[in-house]
This record gives structure tokens, sequence and C-alpha cells, in this order.
């Protein structure tokens, strides 16, 4: 059910690479799954200086409320502005519609810190059992 | 963590439909099966079907029941008619609240009342030390006897209607009847707390769970805790434990329309009746988030110079779609109107106050 063109972070949140420095950020499935119906998606501004495994905003579903952390470091060059007023997206489609930032990667080396989806799958299992 | 949770009858029907179970005053309980969003809409549009056999049914019976019970209650047991129901509060010698609920009486010397989860033991203790009277109540908890589903919404009643033994279309508001469901001895009460039509059912625990999968043939769906927070929030019904407790009185909460303090040998009425004319100092409010944001329980209100009150209740209402929250404020912030900022997370979030409830049901018109 994970991608495997993604890379995963311990946290739920996964990577795509859109070209060599510009990559998109959002939360899995599992991620999306386990908070229930999201209701409010809080994000950093464009411009924004992530560091890799750091807050990068808030998550709200009904019942709770979790932090975002980012999976890479870089400067934030766009959000997905449709959470705004349909925060249900992250649940609908977390892998795509639902995504949060798009994201000019600092270092690149970084990426080997995330998981292959084969490794994502397993820890989720994991955590499953 | 040590104390092992209880389970209603129902149990093993929420675990099939895949409920997610989670601890709730002492239970184990489903918060949802599929989406809470969904399971509030659907019993907004259609009918659901919740397990509420977690709370209490304790019987108080006998020659001094409703006198008993007129002492405790905040409203008359003795005026209430058979086969009709009151909602009223449960306050000590200092006015604090105890516990809210629906108060049955079922005969002339027969009365029904259904604490809530967290406060069966304290409602139980409570009526029994105050069974004191020249003829003594007899008070029997029931609980574990019957289990109890309410099944709420628009379609409640046509639902109900083809396995019920009665006409329910003739049941009030407020009015309960004994009967036959599918051939199951059933209370039927027109009463709920998420601000549609509907009915809480008591019936035999044995039973429960066949009349449940019946049910859910007919149409109703299987709804959760969560799903019933979000209903009675919208509907502007308080919630003991999060919304009230015996450090509020009900002035404060502003139940007073449940409260009758001039009733003689009424417990707590010389602290309301003292309450009612000094006034309060903080009134529970409901209120609109002005700028986004969700408030949640515990949250501080803030007014221009400093902390003027506290979030009791809040998130996100879809029926509405927008953020709804309750709360005590310092009483002259709670004029519809007043505006002040909810501290979430260190963010300053700007709200409205609103009247209660946020959400009224169109009702059908009286033919």
């Amino acid at each position: 059910m994970n991608p495997a063109d993604l890379r995963y972070s311990k946290e739920h949140e996964w990577l795509r690479m859109e070209s060599d420095d510009v990559g998109v950020v959002g939360i899995t499935e599992f991620a999306a799954d386990s908070l229930g119906d999201v209701v409010f998606v809080e994000l950093p501004e464009v411009g924004a200086k992530l560091a890799q495994f750091e807050k990068m905003g808030e998550i709200e579903s009904v019942k709770a409320v979790s932090d975002l952390f980012t999976p890479i470091s870089g400067e934030v060059i766009e959000t997905n502005e449709d959470l705004m007023d349909g925060p249900e997206k992250v649940n609908d489609s977390p892998f795509h519609f639902g995504w949060m930032l798009r994201v000019r990667i600092s270092d690149k080396s970084e990426v080997d810190n995330l998981m292959s989806a084969e490794e994502y799958d397993a820890l989720i299992s994991a955590e499953e059992a | 963590m040590t104390e092992a949770l209880r389970r209603t009858p129902l149990y093993d029907t929420h675990v099939e439909l895949g409920g997610r179970m989670v601890p709730f005053s002492g239970w184990e309980m489903p918060i949802q099966y599929d989406s809470i969003l969904l399971e509030t809409r659907l019993v907004r549009f259609g009918v659901g079907l919740f397990d509420v056999s977690h709370m209490g049914r304790v019987e108080v019976n006998g020659p001094g029941a409703g006198p008993l019970l007129s002492s405790v209650l905040s409203v008359s047991a003795m005026g209430l008619r058979e086969g009709s129901a009151r909602y009223n509060v449960i306050c000590d010698e200092q006015g604090g609240i105890i516990d809210d609920g629906i108060v049955y009486r079922k005969g002339e010397e027969q009365f029904l009342v259904i604490p809530n989860a967290g406060n069966r033991a304290a409602v139980y203790d409570w009526i029994v030390k105050w069974n004191i009277g020249p003829e003594p109540a007899e008070i029997v908890d029931v609980s574990d006897d019957y289990a109890m589903i309410a099944c709420q919404g628009p379609a409640a009643e046509f639902v109900l209607e083809p396995l019920s033994s009665v006409d329910l279309s003739k049941l009030r508001p407020f009015r309960y009847v004994d009967a036959q469901l599918d051939g199951v001895d059933t209370m039927f009460a027109r009463t709920g707390y998420t601000g549609e039509d509907g009915f809480e059912l008591i019936l035999p625990s044995e039973s429960a769970g066949r009349i449940w999968s019946l049910l859910m043939d007919k149409g109703a769906i299987a709804a959760g805790l969560g799903a019933r927070d979000v209903l009675r929030m919208e509907a502007g019904l308080l919630l003991h434990g999060s919304d009230m407790s015996t450090e509020v009185n009900p002035y404060e909460a502003a139940l007073e329309r449940f409260v009758r303090p001039n009733r003689r040998r009424y417990i707590a009425g010389e602290a309301l009746r003292r309450i009612r004319d000094e006034g309060v100092s903080r009134r529970m409010v409901g209120f609109n988030m002005v700028e986004r944001g969700i408030p949640r329980h515990g949250y501080a209100i803030m007014g221009e110079s400093g902390q003027i009150g506290e979030v009791t209740s809040g998130g996100y209402s879809p029926t509405l779609d927008r953020n709804i929250g309750m709360g005590y404020v310092q009483t002259d912030y709670s004029a519809e109107g007043s505006r002040f900022h909810i501290d979430i997370r260190g963010r300053s979030v700007e709200a409205e106050v609103t009247s209660l409830p946020f959400y009224t049901r169109r009702r059908r018109s009286d033919s």
C-alpha cells in the first residue's frame, strides 16, 4: 500500500523527489488512518527553513492534536492551500491530493536517512502487532 | 492502568463491526467504527445506534421513592407524570453538580434514574445517603441486567416502527412506553443526547446483540462515542466530567431552567437559592471560532487583561462546518457577541460568543 517511489520517516511522513533538489512531503496512509478524520492542518509559511526530523506543523483529528515532522531539511517553496478548507484530503488521498509541502532540499544526502517502502512496511506491521 | 476495563453486552458486536475500542470512564467502548464525521452526518440525516449500556440504571421504588428523589434531584420527581421523563442535575449541599441525567417515572411509586457511566457509584451512594425518610425507598442498581441502545436520527422512528408492538408515532419527546421490540420486552423512551429525534431503548442484556444487528439490517448505522460527542456538542448539551463537575453549580453551567430551588426538603435548595440571589461570576457560554483554530478542553480563554475563562469542550462541527467550543467565562464576557481569544497551544485565536445550542433540528410540523 505504500508507494515504492517514496521514502519514509519513522514519524510516518513521506518524501517524493520531484527533481534533483525539490521534494514533496506528506503523511502516510497509516498515519492518516491512525489519526482518524483530519479536521485541521497547520503548516509552515512559504520561505520557512526546515531541519530534518524537526517539528514543521500540527495536524488535528476530531479527537487529538499531533505534531508534524519534516522528513528532510530545506526551504518551503509551496504549501498545499487546499488543506486549509479541505483537510479531509489527508484521509482521502494521503499520498496525492493530501500532500503538504514542496521543499527545496538543502542536503540531498539526508534522503539516505529515510526508509524505503519495504522498510516502512516492516515498521508499520511491527507497530500494528 | 491495572484496573480491568468493563465491557457491555454489546462488546463482541462492536469488535465484529470493526469498532475502535478505547477506555472511557472505566469501560472499553467503541470511539468509532469507520469515520467519526461520517457517523455524525449519518445520525443527522438518517439513523445511528449508540451503545450506552455503560450508563447506569438505578431503580428507586416504594412509597418513599418520590420524596427521596425530590430531595436529591433538581426537579420534583413527585410532580412527574407516569410515563414521563425529565432532565435534571444532582447537586451536593454546596450546589456543585454531582451528575446530570434523566429521571423516568415508571409508576406511582417507581422511578428510574440514569447516571453517567463515570458517576454510577457517586449517584447511587448519594441517593442511598439521603434515603433517611420515614419510609425508606428500595434502591436497586439494575445496570448489569439491561443493555441500553440509543437509536438516534430523523429515521429512528421508521427503523423501529415495523419491529415494535406499539405505535411509536404517538410517543412524544420525554415520554416512554414499555412494549416489545421484535418480541423483546423493551422500554422505549423518546429521549437522547444528539439533538435529533430518537429513542433510548432499555432491554435485557442477552437480547442486545440480536436487536442491534436487526436494527442495522433495517438501515441504522453503528455510531461510536466520537460521533456522540460531536453531536451533543453541536446540540449544546453539556458532558459531565468535561463541562460540569462538583466544582460548578447549575447557575454557572447555565442550567437554571432545570432547577427548582424553592422546594422544601431539597438538599441543595439552600445553597442554590443563595447562589441564585447572589449571582455568579462565571458562566457557561458557546462560542464560534472567528479565526482558524480548534478549541479543546483545558485551553485558556483570554480577555484584554489576562485569562477570563477556560474551554471545557470544543471541536470541528461537521454539521455547521465551523469550529465551535463551550466553556466558562467571566460573566462580563458572556453576552452574545462578546469576543475573546483562545490560547491554542500558544497561538491567540479569536472567538465570539453565540447562543446555545449551535444546532437545532428542524421539527416536523405538527399536523
